[in-house]
């Protein structure tokens, strides 16, 4: 199942693995034990994080190393850039409101 | 502006300065013939149907994009400090208000200095997939690849926030 980017990092578990993982490769035991859930939990999150493209698997020795997919990366970023300038926006909007008012109470 | 998201506590964190006495801005935000003119980014509008800014009280009102799609939310306020605080929840819903959940938390500082008036504002709870419909709906464009290359920042925040969060 293909899953959206913006549904796996609606989950602040998932976000904090990506916190995680964004620095250093790392096995599902040890970022299961940064959070107070189970492994099965976290399983459940890589999961859809591998799902989504946000983190891949390497295989080392026996062990899976889960790390940051930069490129996935970038798409989130493009999407908070555009929250930024909606509230930029908002604001440079309210400014002007409130030059108008400001000069209605002046003329009373 | 200041603009801080924090995705480890899922807090979106915005501080702004108006030129404006607190009374004049604290009006601007809390009657709704006022807040239409600006609450929606052009080119979208906002039209409030019901607001009764009172602790309990709501607010519903709808986002509607140039080609006259309604995007409907409900804002139920929470707490009200006049002049100086209020907090809402707000969630989308459909045009009888019945809401889609979950929701997120909003909290409204208003502080004066001199003649000017800090607005922050801090959105707890925030789903990136709910303003990513919003979006959608305004007909927003892409980013840039330009846009893009804040990609090392981005990184560095996150990092910053595994060292608080292993703090």
């Amino acid at each position: 199942m293909k899953r959206d980017v913006f549904q796996a990092i609606a989950d602040p578990t998932r976000r904090a693995i990506i916190a995680l993982v964004a620095l250093q490769a790392m096995t599902p035991n040890a970022i299961a034990q940064h959070f107070d859930t189970t492994r099965q939990a976290v399983s459940k999150h890589l999961r859809i994080l591998t799902e989504c493209e946000l983190v891949q698997q390497e295989q080392k020795g026996r062990e899976i190393y889960y790390s940051l997919e930069i490129n996935k990366m970038k798409e989130i970023d493009e999407w908070l850039e555009q929250y930024r300038k909606i509230w930029e926006k908002r604001f440079e909007q309210l400014g002007e409101v409130l030059e108008v008012m400001k000069k209605q109470k002046d003329e009373k | 502006m200041e603009f801080i998201v924090n995705k480890e506590t899922q807090t979106v964190s915005i501080t702004k300065e108006f030129d404006a006495p607190r009374d004049m801005v604290w009006d601007a935000y809390t009657k709704p013939e006022l807040l239409d003119q600006w609450w929606a980014p052009k080119p979208m509008t906002s039209r409030t149907m019901v607001m009764e800014f009172k602790e309990g009280g709501r607010r519903f009102y709808a986002m509607v994009s140039p080609e006259g799609q309604e995007r409907w939310a409900v804002q139920k306020y929470t707490s009200i400090t006049p002049k100086s605080n209020f907090k809402f929840f707000n969630a989308f819903s459909d045009e009888n208000e019945n809401l889609q959940l979950p929701g997120s938390d909003w909290d409204f500082n208003f502080t004066e200095s001199g003649d000017k008036t800090t607005v922050h504002v801090a959105i707890y709870n925030e789903s990136l997939e709910r303003m990513e419909r919003i979006m959608a709906d305004g007909g927003f464009q892409k980013g840039t690849e330009a846009q893009l290359q804040n990609l090392e920042e981005l990184l560095n925040k996150l990092s910053q926030q595994t060292g608080r969060a292993s703090e």
